[in-house]
């Protein structure tokens, strides 16, 4: 292995922090995707599979993706939910690979929420 | 794919591990694979997390959501719900005492919340066997800094400034100790890290350099470069095999990196780390003595001065400080003295790790800055004594530290006013004692331990040990005399006077401390023959209460001498001459039917 120069620690060190960035609590966009039965059978693994690449390919480091359960809307998953730090999570449904690249760009990038996937904003009131 | 989506902080700290966290390890690898998720879903193994009475223990990222006590066979259930389904397992998650829903967050655990960490910074958070994750955490920033931007004589400033004092008990401030070592005359110059951590119920240095080896090697870099030394060791206790095969790992990572060796990090700096294992006695923890067992010496200590920053390992001048210290340098150096002298109180800076064990609900190791009170420790960190008792006293310093009483909970914590109570921090053992605690039988117990490991060479502390523990045993045993009380406590002091090292010069603390608290105990063996506590078994016996006894016949049945006989729903007899108190029965017994007076 190479011997490190003082510049060398901060490259790893991003490097690293790409990856134990999820360990800090401090992330600008949380997207929940639904895996309850329904949402595995529908295919809410492939949608997994696709954002975290998503999150790999555009080097981004304040991105989580997180499983959770059913949404109760079980007819139209896969579904997810982007949750941008400070503002109404907005739940999208009937999700494909494409489509999750098209939100990823324009919502979790960009802040521009995808009217025609969108199901809803904000989230279930619960008492 | 390369990116995680989770991150499964699993701790294998040796608590931990001794639960079978490497079981658990191997349940959910086998669970992950099952469901395809080993590549969405990291595992790491962590040092130790501190909540050592919940282990094993699990934290998952993000959300930091945080199991407890897991069994192999709650890991099918588990990664299918949460792992894979994103439903968090209530039932596995920790309930604090008195409340009633789980806290799922670590954020929000009484235990965690009240903690501030520097010296502890990196445990739980990074997998301490892959030095990545160190630099990760800004590892070996602090070593680049001092190397490409300070000299020798700002390294020292800093450390003096930031009020930095050493953590192996003595609390001699760091920065001074470093100024003398590198002012002495001498080209070959050592340093060494006191990893030989004695004090029974204390395991904060293990703990470091199970969980962030790294941050104590950077930290002995920073003052080998300060006081100008290129060769360091670390004594490590041969008990602490978990801590060896870390730090190993740790050296050699940071030996292939540059960061050990010649030229580090290319600046022209060279320096050596070697690990030597001591044997485990509780006199290498002292200075002296250390040094003499690392020259191959039978382990005395000797007199000062010399102190070793004139001559020391070999006669060089040598510089030692002790794990927790040693990791809290580069933190100093990152955030600079002046936020590190924030912390704490006007003589005692920073934050200081306790092991927090004995008679209270959340055992485990504490990081909280100096000058908190013990009653925010115990009863708010440690969720208050056990079984809701009264708390007795709570014991700091390890085994020469003295029993602190009730009424002196509400005391801030710093070198001083421990002293001031007739106590010491030591290296931060704090064992809570609570109403079933004999105070004589304590100090008899502590005494007992030290007199085993007194080295023997000074006469006031080997004979003076062993004679407070005949005095003691005598009281324990009911055959106190007028006098004793008088005559330990001269015996305190003389041994106090006349001992060369700290373990003579503290070992009377128990004693003194439990005399100046709890006088009355001693009166109450030594004049009526009591033991107020029910510990001294030469002193109490037990008995049946006929009114609340049922006849349930438990005691019978458990009883090992036979000494309790009776008819099932009559109560039992129990018989003196045969009754070797061993105390079963009062163990065993549901209906409190069973009495010591």
């Amino acid at each position: 292995m190479a011997k490190l120069r003082p510049e060398d620690l901060e490259k790893i060190s991003q490097k690293m922090r790409k990856m134990t960035i999820l360990r800090e609590g401090t992330n600008r966009a949380r997207i929940t995707v639904h895996m309850g039965t329904c949402g595995i059978a529908a295919g809410a693994r492939k949608i997994m599979a696709a954002i975290l690449t998503l999150i790999e390919e555009r080097n981004t480091r304040d991105v989580v993706a997180i499983s959770s359960g059913c949404a109760g809307l079980c007819s139209r998953e896969p579904m997810m939910t982007v949750e941008l730090k400070g503002e109404a999570p907005v739940k999208y449904v009937d999700l494909t690979e494409k489509k999750v690249q098209e939100i990823f760009t324009q919502h979790v990038m960009n802040g521009n929420l995808v009217v025609k996937y969108a199901l809803a904003i904000g989230s279930e009131r619960v008492s | 794919m390369a990116k995680h989506r989770m991150h499964l902080m699993l701790c294998a700290g040796t608590g931990c591990v001794s639960n079978k966290s490497l079981k658990i390890r191997e349940a959910l690898e086998k669970e992950l694979k099952k469901h395809k998720l080993e590549e969405e879903i990291l595992t790491v193994m962590t040092g130790c997390n501190g909540f050592c009475a919940q282990g094993p223990i699990m934290v998952v990222h993000p959300d930091e959501i945080f199991y407890q006590m897991l069994t192999e066979k709650d890991i099918p259930h588990l990664v299918e719900e949460h792992f894979l389904k994103g439903r968090p397992v209530k039932k596995l998650m920790y309930t604090p005492p008195k409340e009633e829903a789980p806290v799922p967050k670590m954020s929000d655990i009484g235990f965690f919340k009240e903690q501030r960490l520097v010296a502890l910074r990196n445990r739980g958070l990074i997998d301490p066997e892959k030095i990545d994750e160190y630099i990760a955490r800004d590892g070996y920033s602090a070593l680049a800094r001092v190397l490409t931007s300070m000299t020798p004589g700002e390294i020292i400033k800093e450390i003096k400034d930031s009020g930095l004092r050493g953590r192996g008990g003595a609390g001699f401030p760091t920065g001074k100790k470093w100024e003398f070592a590198a002012e002495a005359e001498g080209e070959e110059k050592y340093i060494i890290c006191n990893a030989d951590e004695g004090d029974p119920g204390a395991f904060m240095d293990r703990s470091i350099v199970e969980s962030d080896p790294h941050s104590v090697l950077e930290g002995i870099s920073i003052g080998a470069r300060a006081i100008g030394a290129q060769h360091g060791y670390i004594y490590i206790r041969s008990e602490y095999p978990i801590a060896v095969k870390r730090m190993r790992k740790a050296i050699k990572q940071a030996r292939e990196y540059g960061l050990l060796g010649e030229d580090i990090l290319g600046t022209g700096f060279d320096f050596e780390i070697s690990v030597h294992q001591g044997a485990g006695a509780f006199v290498c923890g002292e200075e002296t003595s250390l040094i003499a067992s690392l020259e191959g010496r039978p382990p005395e200590p000797r007199i000062r001065p010399p102190f070793p920053a004139q001559s020391g390992l070999w006669g060089k001048p040598t510089n030692i400080n002790n794990v927790e210290t040693w990791a809290n340098v580069p933190e100093i150096i990152n955030r600079g003295a002046s936020w590190y002298s924030q912390l704490g109180t006007d003589t005692s800076k920073g934050t200081k790790v306790f092991s927090l064990v004995g008679k209270v609900k959340n055992t485990g190791l504490v990081e909280v800055p100096m000058g908190i009170t013990f009653r925010k420790i115990i009863y708010d960190i440690g969720g208050g004594i056990l079984e809701d008792k009264k708390f007795k006293a709570v014991q700091t310093g390890g085994p020469s530290g003295g029993c602190i009483p009730e009424e002196l909970l509400d005391l801030p914590i710093d070198y001083e006013r421990l002293i001031e109570v007739g106590s010491i921090m030591g290296s931060g053992g704090m064992i809570v004692m609570d109403e079933d605690t004999c105070m004589v039988d304590v100090a008899r117990y502590f005494v007992d331990f030290l007199r085993g490991e007194s080295c023997g060479k000074c006469t006031s502390c080997r004979e003076g040990l062993e004679s407070m523990y005949q005095i003691l045993t005598g009281i324990c045993e009911g055959k106190g005399t007028e006098g004793d009380v008088e005559l330990l406590q001269e015996l305190g002091s003389a041994i106090k006077d006349g001992s060369m090292c700290a373990l003579g010069g503290t070992a009377a603390n128990p004693v003194l401390s439990t005399i100046r608290y709890f006088e009355d105990e001693y009166w109450s063996h030594i004049r009526e023959q009591k033991c107020s506590a029910g510990v001294c078994k030469e002193l109490i016996r037990y008995s049946v209460d006929r009114e609340e006894c049922t006849g349930c016949l438990r005691c019978v049945k458990n009883c090992p001498s036979s000494a309790i006989s009776g008819q099932k729903k009559e109560p039992v007899n129990l018989d003196q001459e045969k009754c070797i108190k061993c105390g079963i029965c009062f163990e065993v017994c549901k209906f409190k039917a069973i009495v010591i007076e």
